[in-house]
């Protein structure tokens, strides 16, 4: 009785299929993935429909995610070439800001949700997934804990040469993350216009100033 | 009855502010929930939610003057024990897959008479008329399978196509911080600040994840359904505004709701 039903129902189900969406085949679930997401979202605020606009590397990471494998290191390669190219270098050649600054900016998860204006000033979202300074024990763990970030690697004077590759890295990861690991889940801050360059300057102060607190 | 949810509702600020000083004491918000959750177990203020419910469910409204009792959410008309917890599922009669929500509103459009479109307008508004009515039936009908494990079926094709939609939906990173649900819901013991992260890629445990929706939100004094879990999930994701009863936000219920299949549903939930 029960196979008899479902037997029947299966004509039903694909005259249903191809009256509501094109091209959908049996299987193919990429086509009405694409077809469901554009019939099921609407621009609110500033939340626009260009948010689900997928770059290559978002849409690279997103399929691997889905088959469940690692992407492919040509592709993860030219992924965190294409990145790196992105990265803009401070204009006034300061890399570091003022920490105090940072750790507001550290602490702030606001900015570019529907709820927000345009135009206002985002956080970092960095406690959200970071340890950072250890006054702050409302830390949320997806990402590596940065306490004492500058001082394990050594970085006594952000200015001295010895610490330029560390710095380097530093602004590189927090303008563009992809820049050195093709499907990292954090924002790409500079990148993306979350923060501003003034900003990242003080977070990279944060991180790296041998007077912030994060060092001691 | 309600008089006793009233003063539990008077103690829980305060009980929540315990819960909470222990939580940050303990490092973890989950033990401080645990707590308050107990400490309602007999005064739940969901309860007022569901009290209304029960009454609208049985109250004869709309133009055909009828009442919801007929409704068929996958179980046959009427019957309620259980079907919660196998939602969403393809219903034959709109040849579509559908959660509790879309269901109950396709319920009170051809029991009862009511204009679909007015309705899903309505929905999003959780605070007020239809919309506020809605969450209510939601809660109750919801309730009725307290207890049971979540069982939705992938029989179907059109069920077996929503999971693989919502799995895609869910690993879909976007936004100005390429988030997606995997971002956050993706690993066991994840957190954000001291929130606990269920992980949505397996069956987290009972009472955890889709077994603890809908729930009423402490911080807000808010009845919280899955759909409105979703939106707001969306919202801080940095995506645009899923539809109130999209086909998005059903593949996704179809897709957790697998994936959770086994766990008991603690429905109506408590939260933060």
């Amino acid at each position: 009785m029960k196979k008899a039903i479902s037997f029947a129902m299966i004509p039903l189900a694909v005259v249903a299929l191809s009256a509501c969406t094109s091209g959908m085949g049996g299987a193919n679930y990429e086509q009405a993935h694409a077809d469901v997401v554009a019939a099921s979202f609407q621009a609110k605020g500033i939340a626009t429909l260009d948010y689900l606009k997928q770059d290559d590397a978002n849409r690279e990471c997103s399929a691997a995610d889905v088959a469940g494998k690692p992407l492919d290191e040509k592709v993860a390669k030219a992924i965190e070439e294409a990145n790196l190219k992105t990265v803009k270098w401070p204009s006034d050649g300061k890399f570091l800001g003022d920490w105090k600054e940072g750790e507001k900016i550290a602490q702030s998860g606001r900015g570019l949700t529907w709820s927000d204006k345009a135009g206002a000033a985002n956080g970092g979202n960095c406690y959200n997934c970071h340890m950072i300074g250890k006054e702050e024990i409302s830390f949320g763990n997806l990402g590596p804990s940065l306490y004492n970030y500058g001082k394990l690697r050594g970085v006594t004077d952000p200015n001295a040469a010895a610490s330029k590759a560390i710095v380097e890295y530093t602004w590189g990861k927090l303008w563009n993350s992809r820049a050195y690991n093709a499907c990292s889940q954090m924002p790409r801050a500079g990148h993306k216009g979350i923060l501003n360059e003034k900003q990242i300057q003080h977070v990279m102060a944060l991180l790296l100033d041998p007077a912030s607190p994060v060092n001691k | 009855m309600k008089k006793s949810v009233a003063n539990r509702l008077l103690v829980l600020s305060a009980v929540m502010s315990m819960g909470m000083t222990a939580a940050y004491a303990q490092g973890t918000a989950a033990e401080g929930i645990a707590k308050y959750r107990e400490m309602l177990a007999d005064g739940n203020p969901a309860e007022l939610f569901e009290m209304k419910g029960e009454e609208l469910w049985k109250q004869k409204r709309g133009p055909k003057n009828a009442s919801l009792e007929q409704c068929d959410l996958g179980k046959g008309p009427g019957v309620m024990a259980g079907a919660f917890t196998e939602l969403p599922r393809y219903f034959q009669d709109t040849g579509r897959v559908m959660d509790l929500e879309t269901r109950l509103i396709h319920c009170m459009v051809t029991l009862q008479g009511f204009d679909s479109a007015e309705l899903y307008k309505a929905a999003p508004t959780i605070g007020k008329g239809e919309g506020a009515n809605l969450v209510a039936i939601t809660t109750y009908v919801a309730t009725q399978s307290k207890g049971k494990r979540f069982n939705l079926s992938q029989a179907h094709a059109k069920e077996k196509e929503m999971y693989e939609v919502g799995k895609r939906l869910f690993f879909q990173r976007g936004g100005p911080h390429d988030f997606a649900c995997s971002s956050c819901h993706g690993v066991d013991g994840g957190r954000i600040r001291l929130q606990d992260l269920p992980n949505l890629t397996k069956n987290p445990g009972d009472g955890i994840g889709v077994a603890a929706w809908p729930a009423y939100r402490v911080s807000n004094a808010q009845m919280w359904t899955m759909q409105k879990r979703l939106n707001d999930c969306y919202r801080q994701q940095r995506f645009p505004e899923p539809k109130f009863g999209s086909d998005a936000t059903i593949a996704l219920g179809v897709y957790m709701g697998v994936n959770a299949n086994g766990a008991e549903s603690i429905v109506p939930a408590i939260k933060r």
